[in-house]
């Protein structure tokens, strides 16, 4: 599955993120691995502090510092970017991969008409004179569905609604046609009625365009709607990676597992909502073997001792120990699940 | 728009009736002024005499409003110490002042943004935290500990800039202004730094602060990811949102200037308004002292009303209101 046929747009090996301190630097990434196809929208998911934004960020070059990428490899189309200098990255930002956050109602400068800071990052990327920006701003904003585009380029971003402004911000970040956005958590910052609207207009884009998404969220809504493939991320791993109908329905990894079953279904009386024991490890504190073990139901000593990579698990591939030959060797733990509290 | 201008005049019309009155009771009640009018052998009659003709016995209400009518023509009566129309004394002294208030609040915006820019983009290089620990003796030394510092090294040890005076003026219809002359630059450095050192610390450290604060911001992140110019950033999208603090401070900080002269100007005898006002409370002058304080409240109130605009011109949310009076969505 890793690696697939389709030859990987954005391709993220091994990186490791780590925020230096007084105590010897903390890791944040321990060793991501996933990769975005070209036109494919890649859900990544996980709890917060997973680790999901910062690999956003990490990608395009926009740790804050003291953050900073310790280790592997970033890929976009060929080339390594992990390492280019600020301007070449800058380069790559906005030209060729575009981004959205989270909050639209403080993503556009409040001083700014939106007009401004359309023709502004079109001419910072595209060779368009102001009358041909003008013009594109225009269509891009017609595109993302704004209602009266030409007569709205001389409106604040204060004069747009929660949901319009995202709409710009999606129109800011296709401005120089980019062949991969990432999209940390478009619409957690909506309403639920605006979230569909948004991911709609989303999807429609990158379709005909045949821009990849790398769409991040903890929305398992959004993904199982919108996404082709999912990355779960768990304590700065990634430990599941399949297609979304697999993990959905046939989760391989018991984190995933756990994740799948917290989400309500409609209709299904329950009298409590299934959760996943435990909490996270913290930041610096994840343990050597899997980052899971000591939440997991079905922990052996295997997976105290030794770290899981990447292996073919059910129809996904995950990183737990289950889906090797080694797993029915190692003996039952003692002490089952939170056994380390 | 136009509605909130006048708005603002009104108001501005208040504070100065107010400031009025208060200078209208200072010149009445702080002790009698026809006992500094008239010689030691006046009789009764004479100050019966005199107290008529100046209006003193009218009743307290005709005084004030004549004094507000007069004081809105420029008229401030005569002043005790020189025998001469406040109104003369204060044009004459005006421009020297102006110039004055004029360089050190150039020399205060000027240096205090671009260094407030460079330390706060920079915050971690030897020579901002330098720049922040010298800042820190601009804040705490008095106005007047600096002057005659500056006089120490550079006119009496240095001996390369006049430590009093204007120098060579030069006279354009009724400015007098020292401008165009080399001595009347010379001249004008050192007190322009002492007035304004203040004031440049102040605006440096305020435009810093803002500068960390809104690097930090989500537009700010957000133009990043755009792949926009670090000049473009920097000074196109953070510098302009820092504005809005920095111009209410800014102009604050030109009114007080105006009162700060006061020191500056007897430090360096400087011949402007400031110097005029302390030789006024020196002889008890309670017209110059009038006409000074209701001057100080206009270039406030003035300033302020300047600032209030400049926000509406920076920020487009402060024009919200105005805009709905017009009938747009």
């Amino acid at each position: 599955m890793n690696g697939g046929a389709a030859r990987a747009l954005l391709d993220v090996r091994d990186l490791k993120v780590g925020l230096p301190t007084r105590r010897g630097p903390l890791a944040i990434l321990n060793g991501v691995d996933l990769h975005v196809k070209e036109g494919e929208v890649l859900g990544v998911v996980g709890e917060s502090g997973a680790g999901k934004s910062i690999t956003g960020l990490a990608v395009i070059g926009l740790l804050e510092p003291p953050a900073r990428i310790d280790g592997g490899e970033v890929w976009f189309d060929g080339a390594r970017i992990d390492g280019l200098s600020g301007d070449e990255l800058r380069r790559i930002r906005g030209a060729r991969i575009g981004v959205i956050f989270q909050d639209p109602l403080t993503s556009l400068n409040p001083l700014y008409t939106i007009g401004f800071q359309l023709t502004e990052t079109i001419r910072t990327h595209m060779d368009l004179g102001a009358d041909a920006a003008e013009k594109r701003a225009v269509e891009l904003l017609d595109e993302v569905g704004i209602p009266a585009a030409a007569s709205r380029l001389n409106a604040y971003p204060h004069e747009f609604s929660g949901g319009m402004r995202q709409r710009v911000v999606i129109a800011l970040a296709l401005c120089a046609n980019p062949r991969l956005i990432i999209a940390d958590e478009p619409t957690t910052a909506l309403d639920v009625s605006i979230q569909a609207q948004i991911i709609g207009v989303l999807k429609r884009l990158c379709r005909e365009h045949g821009t990849a998404v790398m769409l991040i969220t903890h929305d398992m809504g959004v993904i199982a709607e919108t996404a082709d493939r999912v990355a779960v991320m768990y304590a700065g791993r990634v430990i599941e990676d399949g297609t979304v109908a697999e993990v959905v329905r046939n989760a391989s990894h018991p984190y995933s597992h756990g994740l799948m079953g917290s989400i309500p279904t409609i209709g299904a009386r329950i009298g409590r909502l299934p959760q996943i024991r435990g909490a996270m490890p913290r930041v610096g504190a994840v343990p050597a073997g899997c980052a899971f073990a000591p939440r997991c139901p079905d922990v052996r000593d295997l997976c105290r001792a030794e770290r899981p990579v990447m292996m073919d698990g059910k129809a996904t591939s995950a990183a737990c120990w289950q889906y090797s030959p080694r797993w029915s060797d190692a003996a039952a733990a003692t002490g089952g699940a939170a056994a380390d509290g | 728009m136009f509605s909130y201008l006048v708005n603002r005049v009104f108001q501005a019309i208040g504070v100065l009736l107010v400031v009025a009155l208060l200078s209208f009771v200072i010149f009445n009640y702080v002790g009698d002024p026809i006992n500094n009018m008239v010689g030691q052998e006046a009789t009764l009659e004479d100050r019966e005499e005199l107290r008529e003709r100046l209006g003193l016995n009218d009743s307290v209400i005709v005084q004030f409003l004549r004094f507000v009518a007069n004081a809105a023509e420029g008229e401030f009566g005569i002043s005790y110490q020189f025998q001469r129309k406040v109104s003369d004394l204060i044009l004459e002294r005006m421009p020297a002042t102006l110039e004055l208030v004029f360089v050190s609040a150039v020399i205060a915006l000027a240096a205090g943004i671009g260094l407030g820019v460079f330390t706060g983009l920079r915050r971690d290089s030897w020579l901002s935290r330098f720049v922040l620990t010298v800042s820190l003796v601009g804040v705490s030394l008095p106005t007047f500990v600096i002057g005659i510092l500056l006089i120490y090294i550079f006119s009496v040890g240095l001996e390369w800039l006049p430590s009093f005076g204007r120098g060579d003026t030069v006279r354009l219809g009724d400015w007098d202004s020292g401008l165009l002359t080399g001595s009347g630059w010379l001249a004008i450095i050192l007190p322009a730094i002492t007035l304004g050192l203040f004031q440049l610390t102040i605006i440096l450290r305020l435009v810093r602060a803002e500068m960390l604060e809104v690097l930090r911001t989500d537009y700010i992140k957000f133009a990043r990811a755009r792949g926009l110019s670090r000049r473009a950033i920097n000074f196109g999208h953070a510098l302009k949102n820092t504005m809005v603090p920095v111009i209410t401070i800014a102009g604050l900080q030109i009114g007080t200037l105006i009162a700060f002269s006061i020191i500056t100007e007897t430090v360096f005898q400087w011949p402007g308004m400031g110097l005029l006002f302390i030789q006024g409370v020196e002889f008890a002058d309670v017209p110059i002292m009038g006409a000074y304080l209701l001057l100080a409240a206009i270039a406030f109130v003035a300033i302020n009303l300047i600032v209030d605009l400049l926000y509406a011109a920076v920020d487009p949310r402060l024009r919200v209101s105005a805009q709905r009076g017009k009938g747009t969505a």
